[in-house]
């Protein structure tokens, strides 16, 4: 059974925001989940629909200080508790690729599948007052008029990191499956039992260790510099010593 | 979470009225088994009338709840599709059930239909039989809304079968105040008037030990969720310094009470004042003196108080998704 | 390219390429529309700069399209309103150029200098500039002077290049990347790209930086400095890395004036000057090869590169007739001396230990994890290499080094610490872009007199140029400057950007004199591009005793609703970069590769809105009619039809070959470089992703500063005027003509005398570090603390909080600090504070963090607005919450020795000193607004700008009133 889902490298990922609008502009004007309300979009405390928001963490004191930025979008759980808790069948889990979608014509609006989903991922479009949340561009990722390299969600094509990974976590062989295996890939509230399809990678650090004596090697271009020249004209002890 | 009046209105009416017909119910039977004086057809009918009138009004409430009202009409019938799992769709089933069963409980009070079903040869079998479907869909509609809440296993606050009770004991007691008032205001036999309030005082007081469980429990909770398993990263000192966008969203709307710790606590002080203490002494002060004023005074003020019970119940309930949204 | 097809519901799709321009980095993005409206932005995957990703900005581009800020009539300010009330009356374009024609006709006829044209985040300064040289006036310049000129100028006179457009670290290939005061920069996506590659090849990345935000999130180590001390660490690592022996020996002595000897008998008046052994028979901008080592075998004076010679770096010497000499390394390893871990720590706030640890990972690495690439190449002397090796320690560096007034020297640093690591044009080190290497300094020159502006004459040299000795600067007899932002005088010699921030302060304090128009183009020169912006704004609507405006006329070209435009008297409403042709041209800033040189075009995707006109096309329509010689033929007629026109066909001298575009050239497209004008240029970029990319061959590509080939090719291609050697400066005979002078030993032009020791003291030939001007004129008891700003990465500027999208994201900014300063100060995280500096003081909201160095505040730059700028509504939380930090910032310093009125900024490039400034914070009062301060007055929604939606459904073009 295949499970499309999103892998993000916290590694990498610099805060840019890229997914956010990118997705922003895709799905507003999708026939699938546009478009996406702005309410005030020029006055006071602007806000709108948007299925994926980048957060800011400080971990830890000065100076030993790391910033995290956290994108974050519906995780596609494998146990989706918005899925059964929907009155109407409106919140849907696919068998074929394990996408949590939302049927708008079915949805009322009741919002109970956003208190059953702990990570926020879905808001209440306030205009059409339907429940939204990131698809994982289904209207992309399968249309055959794009190029292959093509397909895949827009922030994935966005992201100037190449924090966003998209594919099968299900398949072992997947670039996503290897990159949670390799890198300590893992998910959110695990104690929850959701089963995120979305996993994260974490920060990864290089650092250089040095050797005292690689400071002083033979080569040391110093050793190049070395007094030979010139006379000394005071008197030496050569002068005196027979 | 961000209660919403809608949600707030809903559940208290259909409380008093599911608690109401239970109470009406009760008196039948109590009638029917001589406990008490048995009342006329039209008593019930009119008790069922205003229970009706407490659930449509819950109904109402419940409409401004879904998206849009016209979802209501164009798309609610949907809402019962999912029985299996939801038990938003379950309640959905349940709700205009009780509203059915009322209606012709009503009916069938009214017109004072009989007929000897179980060879009792008793009067009132048919409406007893009523009645009791009606007890089923009454407890039923209990479960089915105290359990949208109590299902979900996220709100720590909710998910504990003390939400169930409440919702029923705190309807019921309410239900039974209103009879009480009821009763008294038909002017009918001080005994019927004196079971009801005696049982809403009982309710009541047992109320208060249920609900007071759910506040001590509640006090003790300790959240699943930290931001350490929300981001994923292990270290003491993690904080928020953006949540990604700055002039509120669905999360900050819906879930955040936007109020002060303190005002938190006064509305606790005030339910449990209001729904409690209050009711009871207004109640045995209606029945020891035969007034009706303290017992309709009783009933209000418990109604009123359970608006802020219920305000509080939803703004006491921390949903981790507020993990991810502390810091503008 | 240029696609089109139906969509199953029937609706015409059509995909177009073009270039993003919502920000300066200029990727290829794609275009598509749904019945020719926008319906989706992405990154172009086949393009050399974003490879098809794209920021937050670039993908918010719709609603910059849509946006309810823009301008779309020409505008004239009401009779009778004040400026910067924003009262306007549309007219139409020909009123709009008949009143520029009549005036500029005038003053072009009279006294040219009189007209200023300033130009901001714009990307065309190769055709402003030729307007105003045709024009005649010296008073041009673009943003370079209030953004990163110590960057460009510190490097270029340092190593030939700089960062940015300019070169970059080659992140492809390093195993240690260093980035220094970088927020965001202008190689947005390409940065990104390659920063995370880099990471996930295991390299390691340092960020030195008082903020860890963005890329500096990312980084292995962060290294918190204070701002403006990067200049004593730099010279600390310098100090260590000679210390222990981790330089490249043979890449200085090779590449590098480290090994010339420098002439150091105080009588002489070449003391300082290297020794040369003959005059060049031909002199020019380069560096002739004519200066001396000091063989270490035969122990004598050897002239440079003499084959087999192996030079000392250190030591002293005589020459024969005594005259004491040191080869340039020496003078440097004697001046570090005395910059010491130590004595940097206390400076920098970085231990000791952790700045030698630094150096011996920056040496370590880049002598013992060397490259070699199999490429044959040939130097400028003739010897042949089998390989190119690299030393594989990158650097960064922007702003953060550059917007202080110490900048231009603690660059010099950098290029320095770069060098002696041996990493210039070399895999895994800094890499040139072309055009650059170019000469140190390059070429171009400025006029050097008043008697250079003449009435109805193009101006006698370039506006910008790169003074190479005082000889060079642009002044009058008295050395007072010729300049209205007095660029490329004593005061500020190396101001090769100009000096745009100060051009409002002395325009209307008449000195150096007035000035009649000021035509301001994209830049929002009364907010977020000036300094001390309050009283910026009272200048320009300040009149005389007759009741004149203190600067006549003021001209904004302008595409939305900036707070600029409120002061306008004339506004000009330019396209947007979906609706216009623009070039990004060889001429000027190209976006060129590592491996070769890049144009790129724009190309309308969309149909101008309401009335705009492109500002290119406003500029060849007042060349023609002002009849500037570039743009009108012998008989005085118009010579271009419009902008593309003049693109195709203008060549820097007839029959050069050479135009704004590199591509395609030659009758039918099939030349590179140069070649005639080519009618079908414009197709064939759009064919191409609207660029131009010359890959050039491998052997090319490295070493450029001194590899025959590639300046060989170059020289043929026009792009350098020399094919000779362009070692980099460890010492810097530039900077020590104009201390000679400073100090009287010269013949030719000396300063004045106040500013003789300024002169003296900053133009020093070595690197050296002082404490930055402003701090110096401080009392830093009062203002203990520095405040700097930095960019967000989904904003740019001011211009994006019109952006519905975006301005959901940066709403509003926080002043950040350490939880301490609040301790101290009394007040808690989400308080009201004042920020004060001795310049002013701005209300605003602290927020605490944890990732800044404690005696640093920060904030995102340009989130406040004034009010109803950019048709937000005036309680919009831009102006309500957000905040300038410029309020507190001076355009001047104190008076001092030096004079009074002097810019606060760089004595040496004219650079603006932002992130100079001092300030203290502390709780506001409880029965204070809860708004920031200042506030100013609402301005009125300029007619004609679309109606502010109060909400909005964006589908595919249309602002729907339902969903689909
Ligand atoms: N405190 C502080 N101040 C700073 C800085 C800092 O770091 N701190 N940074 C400085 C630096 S480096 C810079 S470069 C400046 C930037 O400052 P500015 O050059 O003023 O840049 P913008 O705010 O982008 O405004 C430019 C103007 O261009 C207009 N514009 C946008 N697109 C178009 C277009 O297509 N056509 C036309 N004609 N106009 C257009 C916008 O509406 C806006 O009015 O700010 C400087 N100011
Ligand atoms: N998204 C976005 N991109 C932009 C722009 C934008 O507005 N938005 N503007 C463009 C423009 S015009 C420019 S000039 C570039 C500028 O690009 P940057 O130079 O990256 O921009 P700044 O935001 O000025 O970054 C200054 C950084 O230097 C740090 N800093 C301040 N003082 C010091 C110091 O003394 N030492 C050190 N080591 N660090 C210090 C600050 O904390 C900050 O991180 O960005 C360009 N790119
Ligand atoms: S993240 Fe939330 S909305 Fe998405 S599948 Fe999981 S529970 Fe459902
Ligand atoms: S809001 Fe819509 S999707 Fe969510 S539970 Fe209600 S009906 Fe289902
Ligand atoms: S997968 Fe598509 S819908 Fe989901 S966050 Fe990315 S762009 Fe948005
Ligand atoms: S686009 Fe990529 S780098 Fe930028 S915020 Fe999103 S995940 Fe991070
Ligand atoms: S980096 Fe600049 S040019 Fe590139 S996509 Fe973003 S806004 Fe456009
Ligand atoms: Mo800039």
């Amino acid at each position: 059974m295949t499970q499309l889902a999103l892998v993000i490298d916290l590694n990498v990922c610099v805060g840019c925001h890229a997914c956010v609008t990118s997705c922003k502009q895709w799905n507003t004007s999708s026939e699938k989940a546009g478009p996406l309300f702005d309410d005030r979009p020029y006055g006071e405390d602007p806000t709108g629909t948007f299925f994926n928001r980048v957060q800011t963490y400080e971990v830890g004191c000065f100076p030993n200080t790391e910033t995290v930025h956290f994108p974050k979008s519906c995780l596609h759980c494998e146990d989706a508790p918005c899925v059964p808790v929907c009155p109407t069948g409106a919140s849907h889990k696919r068998a074929e690729d394990g996408i949590v979608l939302v049927d708008y014509d079915k949805c009322i609006g009741c919002k109970y599948c956003s208190w059953a989903c702990p990570y926020g991922a879905r808001e209440l479009d306030e205009y059409q007052k339907v429940m939204k949340k990131c698809t994982l561009c289904v209207d992309r990722i399968y249309d055959q008029t794009l190029p292959e390299s093509e397909r895949k969600p827009a922030c994935v094509l966005a992201c100037p990191t190449s924090a966003r990974l998209f594919g099968d976590v299900h398949d072992p062989e997947s670039q996503v499956s290897v990159a949670i295996r390799e890198n300590g890939g893992y998910q959110l509230m695990p104690e929850w039992g959701t089963k995120p399809a979305n996993h994260y990678l974490p920060r990864r650090k290089t650092r250089m260790h040095i050797h005292e004596d690689e400071l002083v090697r033979a080569d040391n271009p110093l050793k190049k510099e070395d007094i030979r020249h010139g006379t000394n004209d005071d008197f030496t002890l050569d002068d005196w010593l027979m | 979470m961000h209660p919403a009046f809608s949600v707030i209105f809903l559940t208290t009416l259909i409380g008093v009225g599911q608690g109401l017909y239970l109470a009406l119910f009760s008196a039948q039977t109590y009638g029917m088994a001589k406990l008490l004086p048995a009342e006329d057809g039209r008593f019930f009918a009119v008790g069922g009338i205003v229970a009706l009138l407490f659930l449509l009004g819950g109904l109402v409430a419940a409409v401004f709840h879904l998206g849009k009202p016209s979802y209501m009409f164009t798309r609610a019938w949907r809402g019962i599709s999912q029985w299996r799992t939801s038990w938003l769709s379950r309640e959905l089933i349940a709700m205009p059930l009780m509203i059915g069963i009322t209606f012709i409980y009503i009916l069938f009070q009214y017109f004072g239909w009989d007929a000897d079903l179980y060879g009792w040869k008793v009067p009132g079998q048919l409406g007893l039989t009523v009645g009791v479907i009606g007890v089923i869909a009454a407890v039923g509609l209990f479960i089915c809304t105290g359990m949208i809440y109590a299902a979900v296993k996220f709100l720590q606050e909710w998910s504990t079968p003390l939400t169930v009770v409440n919702y029923f004991i705190l309807g019921t007691a309410s239900g039974f105040s209103c009879a009480a008032v009821y009763a008294a205001w038909q002017g009918t036999a001080p005994q019927l008037v004196h079971f009801f309030g005696w049982w809403a005082i009982a309710l009541t007081v047992t109320g208060f030990f249920t609900r007071g469980f759910a506040l001590l429990r509640n006090a003790r909770i300790k959240n699943k969720s930290t931001l350490q398993t929300a981001i994923g990263v292990r270290h003491t000192q993690v904080t928020q310094k953006a949540m990604g966008m700055m002039g509120g969203s669905y999360n900050t709307r819906e879930y955040f009470h936007g109020k002060t710790a303190a005002f938190l606590k006064s509305v606790k002080w005030i339910f449990l004042l209001l729904v409690f203490p209050l009711p009871i002494l207004l109640l045995a002060a209606g029945l020891t003196s035969g007034n009706t004023a303290p017992l309709l005074l009783a009933f209000v003020t418990q109604y009123i108080g359970l608006l802020f019970e219920r305000w509080f119940f939803f703004a006491q309930a921390n949903h981790p998704q507020n993990l991810y949204y502390q810091t503008v | 390219m240029s696609e089109s097809s139906s969509n199953a519901t029937g609706s015409r799709i059509e995909v177009k390429n073009t270039t993003c321009y919502m920000c300066a980095c200029r990727c290829g993005i794609r275009v598509t529309l749904r019945d020719g409206e926008v319906r989706y932005i992405q990154g172009n995957p086949d393009h050399p700069l974003n490879k098809g990703v794209i920021c937050a900005k670039g993908s918010s581009g719709i609603m910059k399209q849509y946006s309810p800020a823009r301008l779309t009539q020409p505008l004239k300010r009401k009779a009778g309103s004040e400026r910067g009330a924003g009262e306007f009356e549309p007219i139409s374009w020909e009123e709009a150029f008949a009143t520029i024609e009549e005036r500029l006709t005038q003053i072009r006829a009279t006294d040219p200098k009189k007209f200023a044209l300033f130009t901001g985040r714009d990307q065309m300064q190769a055709l402003t500039g030729l307007f105003a040289k045709q024009f005649g006036t010296p008073n041009y310049a673009a943003h370079g002077g209030f953004c990163s000129v110590n960057m460009a100028a510190g490097m270029i006179y340092t190593i030939g290049g700089s960062f940015w457009e300019f070169g970059g670290p080659d992140l492809e290939r390093a195993k240690l990347f260093v980035m220094i005061g970088t927020a965001e920069d202008h190689h947005s996506n390409p940065m990104k790209i390659e920063l995370a590659k880099f990471k996930r090849n295991g390299g390691r990345f340092i960020s030195i930086n008082p903020v860890r935000t963005g890329y500096s999130a990312i980084a292995d180590e962060w290294v918190p400095i204070k701002p403006g001390t990067d200049g004593a660490l730099l010279l600390a690592l310098i100090h260590e890395i000679i210390k222990q022996g981790l330089y490249d020996r043979d890449f200085l002595t090779q590449y590098t004036n480290a090994a010339e000897l420098v002439n150091l008998n105080p009588d002489d008046p070449e003391y300082g000057m290297f020794v040369r052994f003959e005059v060049p028979p031909e002199e020019g901008c380069f560096d002739p090869q004519n200066k001396l080592w000091w063989d270490r075998e035969l122990n004598k004076p050897i002239s440079t590169h003499t084959p087999g010679a192996d030079p000392r770096l250190l030591g002293e010497f005589k020459l024969s007739d005594a005259t004491p000499v040191k080869p340039a390394f020496e003078l440097l390893k004697e001046r570090v001396e005395q910059y010491t871990p130590e004595w940097a720590a206390d400076i920098t706030g970085i231990p000791a230990e952790t700045i030698r640890r630094l150096a011996h990972e920056m040496g370590v690495t880049a002598r013992d994890q060397k490259i070699e690439l199999p490429i044959a190449w040939t130097d400028v002397w003739e010897n042949e290499h089998d390989t190119v090796v690299g030393n594989p320690v990158a650097f960064h560096a922007m702003r953060g080094l550059a917007a202080h007034s110490n900048g231009f020297q603690a660059i010099r640093a950098l290029g320095i610490l770069m060098t002696i690591l041996g990493t210039i044009d070399r895999p895994g080190g800094f890499r040139h872009k072309p055009p650059f290497p170019r000469p140190i300094p390059p070429c171009p020159k400025t006029p050097t007199g008043p008697e250079d502006v003449q009435p109805n004459t193009p101006l006698n040299g370039m506006p910008l140029g790169w003074p190479a000795d005082p000889d060079d600067l642009f002044v009058d007899d008295a050395g007072n400057p010729v300049r209205l932002d007095k660029g490329f005088s004593w005061e500020y010699p190396l101001s090769v950007h100009g000096l745009m921030h100060n051009a409002i302060t002395n325009a209307w304090r008449g000195d150096p004199y007035t000035i009649d128009t000021l035509l301001i183009f994209m830049a929002n020169m009364s907010w977020n591009s000036t300094m001390n912006a309050e009283q910026v704004r009272k200048m320009l609507n300040d009149k005389d005793e007759n009741g004149e405006y203190k600067i006549p006329f003021l001209i904004v070209a302008d595409a939305f609703q900036s707070e600029m435009v409120a002061f306008a008297d004339l506004v000009l409403p330019d396209t947007t970069y979906l609706e216009r042709h623009d070039a990004m041209s060889m001429l000027d800033r190209p976006i060129s590769e590592f491996d070769g040189p890049v144009d790129s075009v724009r190309i309308p995707v969309l149909p101008p809105t309401g009335q705009c006109k492109p500002f290119q096309e406003v500029l060849i329509e007042l060349g023609s009619r002002l009849k500037l010689p570039a743009f009108v033929d012998d008989k005085g007629k118009r010579k271009f039809r419009d902008y593309p026109d003049f693109i195709t066909h203008f060549e820097t001298a007839p029959g050069s070959g050479i135009g704004f575009l590199a591509g395609w050239r030659g009758k039918g497209g099939e030349k590179s470089m140069r070649g005639e004008p080519n009618p079908n240029q414009w197709t064939m970029y759009e064919k191409n992703n609207c660029v131009f990319h010359h890959e050039m061959p491998k052997s090319y590509q490295y070493m450029r500063n001194w590899n025959q080939g590639y300046l060989q090719w170059a020289q043929s291609n026009a792009m350098t005027r020399y094919a000779e050697p362009i070692n980099c400066h460890i010492y810097s005979e530039v900077l020590q003509k104009f201390r000679l002078a400073a100090q009287g030993k010269t013949t030719g032009r000396q300063p004045p005398e106040h500013l003789r020791k300024r002169v003296e003291t900053f133009f020093d030939p070595l690197p050296f570090y002082y404490e930055p001007l402003e701090s110096q004129l401080t009392d830093k008891q009062k203002y203990p603390l520095n405040a700097v700003t930095q960019r967000p990465m989904a904003m740019y500027h001011s211009w994006d909080s019109q952006n519905a999208w975006l301005r959901q994201i940066h709403t509003y900014n926080h002043l950040y600090l350490h939880p301490s300063v609040g301790n101290v100060n009394g007040f808690g995280d989400g308080d009201w504070v004042w920020v004060e500096s001795q310049w002013g003081k701005v209300r605003c909201m602290a927020r605490f963090s944890e990732a800044v160095e404690p005696g640093t505040v920060w904030t995102w730059n340009a989130i406040g607005k004034a009010a109803g700028a950019w048709n937000l509504d005036p309680m919009a939380n831009e102006s309500k919450q957000g905040f300038l930090l410029n309020h507190v910032i001076s355009e001047e310093l104190p008076t001092h020795d030096a004079g009074e009125h002097l810019s606060n900024s760089d004595p040496i490039t004219g650079q603006a000193a932002w992130y100079d400034v001092r300030v203290r914070v502390y709780k506001a009062g409880a029965d204070e607004p809860q708004e920031t301060y200042p506030q100013f007055d609402a301005v009125p929604a300029a007619p004609g700008t679309p109606p502010r939606r109060p909400w909005q459904n964006y589908f595919a073009g249309r602002f729907q009133k339902k969903g689909p």
